[in-house]
């Protein structure tokens, strides 16, 4: 009982906050209520049991990709005239796009009339992991069977990151701008740059 | 619980409801009453570290002072700014408060009590932290005015920034413990040191990573030296420049919530949580509950928190974010390497 009353919330909700990714005006509200899409999505996979997919759906794409999402769709100079100028402009491609993804709907809803996808039983590998909680039988899939395949998309990961950073970094030589020596920064004491005078009454300081 | 609310003649499914209600009560209550105190704490050391003697007016020793502040806040106006973005302006400060509540459904104040023992116990503490940071970032972006927003960019990247080297230190504790349940990782610290001590900080490999999660905690807090989100002197008073009455309190009530937690975490996944110090039975040691134990050494870490908010100065943005990822980062994924092939070593055997 109280599952299907849990289960028909997230779903709904996914849905609805999926719609209004869409509909809404502001860019900022798109991605609140895709973050909130996520967040049931993440609901949903708790109520099939798979309760570390959730955890990372909730790490990963909530608390890190959503958050820089956010960060540069707020710096957005949203001018809504201009918005909707792009309308007509816009038109046939959006229709384009629109026929394919209805072409799509049948194709997919006319697959799922024709009944289910015949996948084989499980084999040795897979079998025994049923019983075990879902983390280890994630750690034993990634590292067991597809450890080859999970460390080389570990490493294309890695290449890409040290890409993008080669390709943005710039070094900033001595007396730049911006140059900073955190070394030199945290080197220096108060009396390399203060110096304590005691003036006489009445006199000046001669600097 | 649920099977006392059994024994009274529910069934399963309404005594489970009514022991989860009561359960959820009775770690939200106190820790509301925890915060007002702490933010009391908070004062006093303060002051004490400034010579001055901090809230004594209100109520014997200024305890009811945190009282009395809610009670002002509570009967201001609540201005919402007229360019503002009215609905996202509200759900702020709530969703700040909502999420530091969160978090404390996994803390276990003893070996049995705790609100939902599961198994990915840490994961989740790691995904609700993460889901702080909304509730600044949309307070600020919807307050439509320059001070709150640049507050709510410092505030995403920061918390991300640190988030990436705690998830790290999180898998050193989880390699260590074998587990991500908070219950059994506290439970594989009883004895630790050499039978004796409770705790993983005994250890050559995780006291830098303890060290580590501390820093990192009062950056994912921002609490003072990381407080760039709210530096007055830069930012008036960050994402909550126009926030009045009990949306502010809530933020307020939210951000204390949140520094207890963090205490909370330093104390299960270093210092033995619910476990006395030592392992030996001096005194009637074992005797002692084990929330008075957890909530003494939250008690401690807050007092460092403290402490270092009295005497350490203000980081600059950019140094910051240079501790983040050009220090912790490599340095934390240093000690999953050294921490995972320690154990590869010690408990697993490697192959000839």
């Amino acid at each position: 009982m109280i599952q299907t009353l849990a289960f028909y919330l997230f779903a709904f909700l996914v849905i609805a906050s999926g719609v209004f990714t869409i509909m809404a005006r502001n860019p900022v509200h798109s991605v609140l209520w895709l973050i909130l899409a996520f967040f049931n999505a993440a609901g949903l996979m708790v109520m099939v049991g798979a309760e570390f997919i959730a955890a990372l759906l909730v790490i990963v794409y909530v608390g890190a990709v959503a958050v820089l999402f956010l960060f540069v769709v707020m710096m957005l100079d949203i001018d809504f005239a201009e918005l909707r100028a792009g309308f007509v402009k816009n038109f046939p491609l959006g229709i384009a796009i629109a026929l394919v993804l209805l072409a799509e709907l049948v194709l997919g809803i006319g697959a799922y009339r024709a009944g289910a996808i015949e996948l084989g039983v499980p084999n040795g590998s897979a079998a025994p992991l049923m019983d075990r909680s879902n983390i280890e039988s994630l750690g034993a899939v990634l590292y067991g069977e597809y450890l080859f395949l999970f460390e080389t998309a570990g490493l294309i990961l890695l290449v890409a990151m040290v890409g993008a950073i080669v390709l943005t970094h710039r070094e900033r030589p001595e007396g730049a701008r911006g140059h900073q020596n955190i070394g030199k920064q945290i080197g220096r004491r108060p009396e390399d740059a203060t110096e304590m005078k005691r003036p006489e009454v009445g006199k000046g300081v001669e600097l | 619980m649920t099977a006392f609310f059994q024994s009274l003649g529910m069934s399963y499914e309404w005594a489970w409801f009514v022991a989860t209600v009561a359960g959820i009560l009775l770690i939200a209550l106190p820790l509301m009453l925890a915060v007002a105190m702490i933010i009391y704490v908070d004062r006093k050391v303060w002051a004490a570290m400034a010579l001055r003697r901090g809230p004594n007016v209100v109520g014997p020793f200024g305890l009811m002072q945190s009282f009395a502040d809610g009670l002002k806040v509570f009967l201001q106006e609540t201005i919402i700014p007229s360019a503002s973005n009215k609905g996202l302006f509200l759900i702020g400060p709530i969703v700040t408060f909502t999420v530091a509540l969160l978090a404390w459904a996994v803390i276990p104040f003893g070996p049995e009590a705790v609100l939902a023992d599961i198994n990915i116990g840490l994961l989740y503490v790691l995904a609700i932290s993460s889901l702080g940071v909304y509730g600044v970032v949309i307070a600020g972006w919807a307050s439509n005015s320059k001070y709150p927003f640049f507050s709510a960019m410092r505030a995403a990247a920061q918390m991300i920034s640190y988030e990436v080297s705690i998830g790290f230190i999180l898998v050193c504790v989880i390699l260590y413990a074998g587990t991500s349940n908070l219950n059994d990782i506290i439970e594989a610290q009883r004895g630790h040191g050499f039978g004796l001590v409770n705790g993983f900080f005994f250890n050559l490999l995780l006291f830098p990573i303890w060290i580590m999660f501390l820093i990192s905690s009062l950056a994912e807090t921002a609490r003072a030296p990381f407080d760039l989100t709210e530096a007055e002197s830069e930012l008036v008073a960050g994402y909550q420049t126009e926030y009045s009455s009990m949306s502010f309190a809530l933020f307020w009530l939210g951000e204390y919530a949140n520094v207890l937690l963090m205490c909370a975490l330093n104390a299960i996944l270093f210092f033995g949580g619910w476990l006395p110090p030592l392992n030996v039975d001096l005194i009637p040691w074992f005797d002692i509950p084990g929330w008075i134990w957890l909530f003494a050494k939250i008690f401690l870490f807050f007092f460092i928190f403290s402490w270092v908010k009295a005497t350490v100065p203000r980081f600059r943005y950019d140094q910051l974010m240079r501790l983040g990822w050009k220090v912790f980062l490599p340095l934390s994924l240093l000690f999953v390497v050294l921490v995972s092939g320690w154990l590869m070593f010690t408990r697993y055997g490697v192959a000839a």
